[in-house]
């Protein structure tokens, strides 16, 4: 249905886009289960319509938008972005969506705003792992600082592969910031809050050594229990060697100016 | 009698081949998912795996149906666990790594739960190379001792298992219960023996053999 949607100027055309149904049937999503093959299916009964949003927190005009007005205001573009796991798979998926920082100004945040909390939706009825409170905290919680949240690169989608996004991939709404790790891109977002302080994001909560609030994509710092230096992008076939992982997921460009002054093996 | 013992063998020979005809099968049939290759080491890692735990069964068994000639069967079972987990190895190095040794060594040195997983291959490796009757013979006293190491390998392999996944611990749970089991019922033919052997003491002979190996 976007089929005409205009390319972003930060869409990587040399990329190889990884075919739709690897990226529609192999899906982080806890909520629902921890093994990416049943996400699929299970998500199917999610209920999506009607969508609203909340944003509060330190902004001028909060309040509690429904998706359709959302959308009416914001202009879609395809962005075609890297995303990298932090489990060492790899994917380049043609999202559509729009910049959050778009959405974020027709709130005014105040000078306070130094972070942004994004909330998952909350279905226990339709969530198997949040119906039986398995494993992290629900609902699912992620964080940005604020200028991280204003960058150009971080969107939110609604649509992929020129077509709205399937609910397993965070239908309606998601965040996409593709130089940090895909748990950040937090899925099915009802609520926006800026913050003073920092937020403490569902995988920073469960295992805070394991996942830091940052969650850079970096080849050099390891995970404590794997090695972030090289990834498999799915669809590759056998006797295909590992693609070597980048700074920032090949987005140091853009964003390395965000981290100019800090230690990234303390702040990963 | 002979016949039909041999017979037996044979199957379970092609019953553990089963496991790799079907991962040829799924390679073949394009069956192992959008992360192919993950998924066949995960495939490889489970068989080696079950095989060992299997290995680890044929004593309790044995003791409870005190159905002799079974160390055979533990022999063959524990060669399986060392040819399965020698694919996963191989399927790492070949298939998955593509022999790129600087991006392997840096994999191995950044990637703790690849550590467990190679202590518990080189133990199983040598006892593999040693499972013979000929080696047991020159080994002498030491084949025990070395063989003993199979309990290390698999808390290495378990270890190995638990360390590379960020949350799904059902399936390695169950593993892990299933050791517990076979290691429990071994501590606890251990500790009768103990009892046993301290009661014959008076008698001046404490010949006991713990079997519970």
């Amino acid at each position: 249905i976007w089929s005409a949607v205009p390319k972003s100027r930060f869409s990587a055309d040399a990329l190889t886009i990884t075919p739709a149904d690897h990226a529609k049937n192999y899906n982080n999503y806890y909520e629902l289960a921890f093994n990416k093959e049943d996400p699929s299916s299970l998500a199917q009964s999610l209920r999506i319509d009607p969508w609203s949003v909340e944003i509060g927190g330190e902004v001028e005009k909060p309040g509690t938008y429904q998706l359709e007005d959302i959308l009416r205001q914001q202009t879609l573009q395809e962005y075609i972005y890297r995303f990298r796991c932090v489990e060492a798979w790899s994917m380049v998926v043609p999202w559509v969506g729009f910049e959050l920082g778009d959405l974020l100004k027709t709130a005014k945040p105040l000078s306070s705003a130094k972070f942004v909390k994004l909330t998952s939706v909350q279905q226990p009825e339709a969530m198997p792992k949040q119906r039986n409170n398995a494993m992290l905290e629900w609902p699912y919680v992620e964080g940005l600082r604020i200028d991280e949240a204003m960058h150009p690169l971080t969107i939110l989608a609604v649509g992929m592969y020129g077509d709205i996004l399937p609910k397993q991939n965070g239908a309606p709404l998601r965040l996409v910031v593709p130089w940090k790790y895909g748990f950040k891109s937090i899925k099915a977002v009802v609520k926006i809050e800026l913050l003073k302080r920092p937020p403490i994001s569902s995988w920073n909560k469960f295992a805070p050594n394991e996942y830091g609030f940052y969650a850079n994509v970096n080849p050099d710092v390891p995970h404590p229990r794997w090695s972030q230096n090289s990834e498999r992008p799915l669809g590759s076939g056998f006797f295909t060697p590992r693609r070597q992982t980048e700074l920032f997921n090949g987005y140091g460009e853009q964003v390395a100016y965000l981290y100019r002054d800090m230690d990234l093996r303390h702040f990963f | 009698m002979a016949m039909q013992i041999n017979n037996l063998r044979s199957l379970t020979i092609a019953v553990c081949f089963i496991p790799l005809l079907w991962v040829f099968f799924d390679i073949a049939f394009d069956n192992l998912g959008p992360n192919q290759m993950q998924a066949l080491h995960i495939r490889l890692g489970d068989w080696a795996l079950r095989f060992l735990w299997i290995t680890l069964a044929i004593t309790p068994v044995q003791t409870v149906t005190k159905w002799r000639g079974m160390t055979d069967y533990r022999q063959l079972f524990g060669l399986f666990a060392f040819f399965y987990a020698s694919l996963h190895v191989l399927a790492y190095l070949a298939v998955d790594q593509v022999f790129a040794w600087r991006i392997i060594g840096i994999d191995i040195l950044e990637s703790s739960y690849i550590w467990f997983g190679l202590i518990a291959y080189i133990i199983i490796f040598s006892l593999g190379i040693t499972s013979s009757k000929a080696a047991k013979k020159s080994l002498g006293k030491s084949w025990k001792k070395l063989h003993r190491f199979i309990y290390i390998a698999a808390g290495a392999a378990m270890i190995h298992y638990f360390w590379q996944l960020k949350g799904n611990l059902a399936e390695p749970l169950f593993y892990l219960l299933i050791i517990f089991m076979l290691l429990g019922f071994r501590a606890v033919i251990w500790f009768k023996n103990k009892q046993l052997s301290q009661m014959m003491i008076p008698k001046g002979r404490a010949s006991i053999d713990t079997e519970a190996d």
